[in-house]
């Protein structure tokens, strides 16, 4: 089946979207400005202004001289983006496909999609109908190719159907500035008196190319429909994002719970028929004096479980003033993910159900102490004891490497290791007593040493050579001395844990 | 007819369990902690799963061996299914250590906060999870009520939930199916080689409900519990004990 494309083309753009914003401008001459190279030029004028003479490139001082009463406005960067964005975001109702063509046409492709309003003829008017009434001048163009359909657009006869297979003939009177040519070349050939397109449609393609370049001739064969182009859809934005208007203001905190709850399941039974989970998600509500009182919340794992989420607003929801009340509730789901079932699993032996419990439960414990009072640990290949843990990102990490169980490690581990008086043999013998806290440990049995050297590309200092002693009453402590017996300074002992 | 007796108070004893709330258990479900003298201080002859249990430590060092008689405890409950929580306002626990108590440490999730009575909310709301096979907290000061709402919890989700007090302010009673106390013991080298031989511990059990207090010297020793008989101290030869009991 042959492809159908329709180019929308909106000639004054700006200035209509002025008009309707400002409908006394309707009958006034004025012009959009910008600066360009410090001096401000109109980029954009009405049809009354481009009557008197205005056009885009002018001088806006030439243009007061002209036409004193000429109105100038700020053109903004990016305005004219952002209007025929969402004129392409509108423009979802008549085709699933539809382009942006800047700075401001449309492209759709309507392949297929005509029947539903009867005929293309009917199509066309629809869309007309529609932008004019919003106060918009559009000349459409219809053709097989989006290239005839430009051409048409902005050269031919007003909102020109093209059938299939008439695609030369609607160009050949055409200029050649219908072919979307870059203005030098075709300045190029206008200048050897090629001034419509039948002029040289006929001329031997190696001497097209020779003369004006590979782009004509992808230009021409894209518009006769000999290559094939493509277009970048627009994919408008999901919102997440529920409402709730209260006919009279709500005050007291069972109120907003009703509110929240309503607005939880709108928009998990949203989330659920599109197989997502909610990992943010931030209840707004507008007060009857204008401010906006908002409590957020995030999860460990998307999800659309509208009771937990519920739970995880609940202890937050005292903390909103709702003064003399609210009057709208919005609950936003910033982020949302997909809810992939195979990944629900946890440490691989579980159900699905039971994991999402401990979820659940993290999610809860995080919303009140804040996530980082969640630790799990994976180890890390470091022999250094502060080292040999990191913490792992997400509840499902897995380690890359295996716990380490060939040396005893200490049941309870010092986050700073402390000072002790240790009486010692040298050179590397276990001490003999210790003293700790103001009390003395005699040493009965000893094991080490064994030496832990720093890690020189992370940290420098002394090494470590670690003792695992026990005293005449059984306790049994980790002991390092830091760094090597020298002449002139005794090396210091520290205690770092205690083993069980 | 001293074995009459006996038998008599023994049917007696186990008519009184059920009437007390203690459900005997089938021996499908029965948790097995590698070590039967403490089993059998218990009433149904079996570890008590399901409960709160309460310990006790005074130094660093009995902290120290808690800790880790708890987690050999827990690599019992863990093995057969699943995750533990480790609650704690001031933790000092070396994850990296506990392999060496039979747990694989990253199935242990830490809760880190900073006061006693946040550590008590968020082992309560874990101990409703039943998911969880067991949840420690090492909580210092606890009261009654408090003990009671975390007891309902496990009676509900028969999760195993542990107390660890390190040096508590007053020795209060709570709601606790047992209160332990473990201090380290001197170790005893293999055949008179130096060094530091396998962990010992004295476990006393210092109460239990509807069971016999009792306390063991343990030797923790490559992944299971054994008992120690010290030479010097006759003791009722553990044979005798498993007959009796």
């Amino acid at each position: 089946m042959s492809k159908r494309y329709v180019t929308i083309w909106f000639p004054q753009l700006l200035t209509n979207w002025m008009v309707r914003h400002q409908p006394l401008l309707k009958n006034i001459p004025f012009a959009f400005s910008a600066p360009v190279h410090g001096r401000m030029i109109i980029t954009t004028a009405n049809t009354i202004a481009a009557s008197a003479g205005i056009f885009p490139g002018m001088a806006v001082a030439d243009a007061k001289a002209i036409l004193p009463a000429l109105q100038v406005s700020d053109d903004k960067p990016g305005q004219v983006i952002k209007l025929i964005m969402s004129f392409g975001e509108w423009c979802i109702r008549y085709t699933p496909i539809t382009a942006i063509d800047p700075p401001d046409g449309l492209i759709l492709d309507a392949s297929g999609c005509t029947h539903l309003w009867g005929s293309e003829q009917h199509y066309l008017i629809d869309i007309i109908k529609h932008l004019n009434h919003f106060g918009y001048q559009v000349k459409l163009g219809m053709a097989d190719t989006i290239g005839t359909a430009w051409a048409v657009t902005h050269f031919g006869q007003n909102n020109s159907i093209i059938s299939s297979g008439n695609e030369s003939a609607a160009l050949l009177e055409l200029p050649p500035e219908a072919l979307r040519l870059e203005p030098l070349i075709t300045e190029k050939l206008h200048r050897l008196g090629l001034k419509t397109i039948s002029s040289f449609i006929s001329m031997p393609r190696s001497a097209l190319r020779r003369r004006f370049g590979k782009s004509l001739l992808l230009r021409l064969d894209q518009a006769l429909g000999f290559e094939m182009e493509h277009i970048e859809p627009i994919h408008p934005l999901e919102i997440w994002q529920e409402k709730l208007v209260c006919f009279d203001p709500i005050r007291t905190a069972p109120g907003i719970e009703i509110a929240l709850k309503q607005l939880l399941e709108k928009i998990c039974h949203r989330l659920q028929k599109e197989e997502k989970g909610l990992r943010t998600a931030t209840l707004k509500c507008h007060r009857v004096d204008g401010r906006i009182e908002q409590i957020a919340i995030g999860t460990n794992r998307a999800s659309y479980n509208a009771g937990h989420l519920f739970k995880l607003f609940e202890l937050k929801i005292n903390t909103i003033a709702p003064d003399l009340g609210i009057e709208l509730f919005v609950l936003e789901a910033a982020k949302v993910e997909d809810i992939s079932a195979l990944q629900e699993t946890l440490w691989g032996e579980a159900n699905v159900i039971e994991d999402l419990k401990i979820a659940e439960l993290l999610d809860r414990i995080s919303g009140r102490f804040g996530a980082n009072s969640i630790h799990r640990f994976l180890p890390d290949e470091h022999y250094w004891p502060e080292r040999s843990l990191k913490q792992a990102s997400t509840l499902t990490e897995e380690p890359t490497t295996q716990w380490r169980n060939d040396q005893r490690r200490p049941i309870q581990l010092l986050s700073k290791p402390e000072p002790v008086e240790v009486t010692a043999p040298v050179p590397d013998y276990p001490p003999m007593s210790f003293r700790y806290k103001g009390k003395l440990h005699n040493i009965k049995k000893a094991d080490g040493p064994e030496r832990i050297e720093r890690e020189w590309w992370l940290d420098s200092g002394l090494p470590r050579d670690y003792y695992c002693v026990e005293d005449e009453e059984g306790h049994r402590y980790w002991l390092f001395r830091a760094g090597h017996y020298d002449d002139e300074k005794l090396p210091a002992w520290f205690i770092h844990g205690f083993f069980a | 007819m001293l074995s009459n007796k006996s038998n008599i108070i023994d049917q007696l004893q186990k008519a009184i369990l059920p009437l007390q709330g203690v459900k005997s258990l089938s021996s499908a479900n029965r948790l097995d902690i590698g070590f039967r003298p403490i089993e059998l201080a218990f009433p149904n002859n079996s570890f008590p799963t399901g409960a709160m249990h309460e310990f006790i430590s005074e130094a660093s060092e009995s902290a120290a061996a808690t800790n880790a008689f708890v987690a050999a405890l827990l690599s019992r409950i863990i093995n057969k299914s699943g995750i533990c929580l480790w609650v704690s306002s001031s933790r000092t626990l070396f994850p990296a250590a506990m392999e060496a108590f039979g747990i694989t440490p990253h199935r242990l999730i830490f809760i880190d906060v900073k006061k006693d009575t946040e550590a008590l909310w968020a082992m309560e709301e874990a101990l409703k999870c039943e998911r969880l096979a067991a949840v420690v907290g090492e909580i210092r000061n606890i009261n009654l009520t408090a003990s009671r709402k975390l007891q309902l919890a496990v009676e509900k989700s028969k999760v195993t939930g542990f107390i660890l007090r390190h040096h508590p302010p007053n020795l209060n009673p709570v709601a606790a199916v047992s209160r332990w106390k473990i201090n380290s013991l001197p170790s005893k080298p293999e055949d008179g080689l130096p060094g530091v031989g396998f962990t010992r511990w004295n476990v006393e059990l210092l109460k239990v409900r509807n069971g016999k207090p009792g306390s063991w010297q343990i030797e923790w020793a490559g992944n299971q519990f054994q008992q120690v008989i010290p030479a010097d101290v006759i003791e009722m030869p553990l044979q005798l004990v498993r007959q009796t009991g």
